[in-house]
């Protein structure tokens, strides 16, 4: 509690700086402006711009590439933990794929998948699925052999000592994985949403920055970090509830 | 006839350095309600037994038999194992650890709640049900996986060092604890340790092992009266036990720690020449 209360004053420290410095001339007010007037531009770009609207659906969109990133994420970590030759021969090629900065392709996706919420989630999960595919190898490699030789000397079938052992002993390393992928995730859909100008909250960034209209545009990049806490308390929410270690 | 006999058991590694021999010609046999330790130096092929008798080690020779018929690879149900690391499930309670085989087993909650917290009261543990592992000492941690083994319900309870890891003090509580439960349930156990104390207290018989191969030495029948506890450590017949099994494993692990000597010298040889 104290913590959290900690952290709630460091924000509110750090907008009454930035305020007092835009005030005292030292940060130009045609870049950023007041936080005083993003906080005030909320109830606008709520009634006219339809922020709620285009919050709902860039959260459809991450919500839909969550679910692609925890499907098949998981799954091919599973699968190259189970095929020694895959991993050995596709392990470095997904790491590069991991840096690589997929959003550049967006007009591969817009040839494939139409300018559609599609293009947006498909460029969303396969940014963030190296990192899924990784921890999850990570994770499952990572479990201790004696675990497994418990499950073995139980007569555990492949199937129960992946769902038994393997499963719930990778599943911090699993979940840190999702919570990365998500955050690539999120950053491409937002920023392919930007640059498409269509969907939700990107396309409304954009057309708050083309009309210099800052206040708005700053308080629509609100909306984007409340999409960021929701999700993150989402995943910790789900963690604790599979995996009740502290 | 005996519950678990092995005959003849040999095993062999291929290592950079050559095949090495860890397990040579090994035989011996528990009856029903038998506690016998297998006792050697480091090195020794102890574990090596461990994992051929549980049937996590397959490729090797001799034979291994309960009841009186040969196990042909893989782990047994009639043979329950408890290991010398750490091995409880972190993400599940004290009870939920214990109720683990049963619930492999299909055995419906409420039943397999209620049976496993008689194993979890019978190793000294109520109390901590809703516990978390990691809330846990070591000790208690061991003997959660002793009663998680205990739960199987298993003919023969195999045992690699399971007191390994703990303090001394820790060690005799909990051999006076396993050697309770071994006489309440009159339960077949194999002991692997390295520990003269631990497996006097505890033995009917100690079976004494060379240092590689690892072969059967000789076999000290312990005539302390039961019940037995902690207490008899002091007692003048069991330090003459303790004294007499020393005498054959002095032999084998000095024989151990020159051939470790040798081994690392000439490995540093190598690396000088290279």
């Amino acid at each position: 509690m104290v913590a959290r209360i900690t952290g709630i004053a460091v924000v509110v420290a750090v907008c009454a700086l930035v305020e007092g410095l835009i005030r005292a001339g030292l940060i130009n007010a045609y870049v950023v402006p007041l936080p005083s007037q993003i906080l005030a531009s909320i109830p606008r770009i709520v009634v006219e711009e339809h922020v709620l609207a285009r919050f709902g659906q860039t959260m459809q969109e991450v919500v839909a590439a969550a679910a692609l990133l925890a499907v098949f994420g998981i799954s091919l970590g599973a699968l190259f933990y189970k095929s020694p030759l895959l991993r050995r021969a596709c392990e470095s090629w997904v790491g590069a794929w991991a840096a690589a900065p997929i959003v550049l392709v967006y007009p591969l996706f817009l040839v494939i998948f139409g300018r559609s919420a599609t293009t947006i989630v498909m460029i969303g999960f396969a940014a963030g699925l190296p990192p899924v595919i990784l921890k999850t190898l990570e994770g499952l490699v990572a479990t201790r052999r004696v675990l497994l030789d418990v499950g073995r000397s139980f007569r555990l079938d492949g199937r129960q000592q992946f769902a038994k052992i393997l499963l719930p002993a990778a599943l911090p390393t699993i979940f840190v994985g999702f919570r990365l992928g998500l955050i690539f995730a999120m950053i491409n859909i937002v920023g392919v949403e930007f640059l498409i100008n269509f969907g939700g909250l990107g396309q409304l960034i954009n057309e708050l920055a083309e009309r210099y209209d800052l206040p708005g545009t700053y308080g629509a990049i609100l909306f984007v970090v409340l999409t960021s806490v929701l999700f993150f308390a989402a995943t910790e929410w789900l963690e604790r509830r599979l995996r009740p270690m502290r | 006839m005996p519950v678990l006999e092995a005959r003849g058991l040999a095993k062999r590694f291929h290592s950079n350095e050559g095949v090495v021999v860890a397990v040579e010609d090994f035989s011996f046999g528990v009856a029903a309600g038998e506690f016998v330790s297998i006792i050697g130096p480091s090195g020794c092929g102890k574990s090596t037994v461990f994992n051929i008798v549980g049937g996590l080690l397959g490729d090797y020779d001799g034979e291994v038999l309960v009841d009186g018929a040969v196990i042909h690879g893989g782990t047994h149900p009639s043979i329950g194992m408890v290991f010398q690391e750490e091995s409880t499930f972190p993400w599940r309670t004290v009870l939920e650890n214990v109720a683990f085989p049963l619930e492999i087993a299909g055995m419906a909650k409420a039943e397999r709640l209620d049976r496993a917290a008689h194993f979890v009261a019978l190793v000294g543990l109520q109390g901590f049900e809703r516990r978390l592992p990691e809330e846990l000492s070591g000790g208690m941690r061991q003997r959660v996986a002793i009663a998680r083994t205990l739960a199987s319900n298993p003919k023969i309870l195999l045992m690699d060092e399971p007191f390994a890891a703990l303090d001394a003090q820790t060690r005799l509580l909990l051999g006076d604890k396993v050697l309770q439960i071994q006489q309440e349930l009159k339960q077949t156990t194999v002991l692997i340790t390295h520990n003269l104390d631990e497996a006097v207290q505890l033995s009917d018989r100690v079976l004494v092992m060379t240092y590689r191969p690892g072969r059967l030495k000789r076999v000290v029948d312990i005539g302390l009266p039961h019940p037995r506890s902690g207490d008899i450590v002091g007692s003048r017949e069991f330090g003459d036990y303790v004294a007499a099994i020393w005498h054959d494993l002095r032999e084998e692990a000095s024989r151990g720690i020159a051939d470790d000597e040798s081994r690392l010298r000439g490995a540093g040889a190598t690396a000088k020449r290279a």
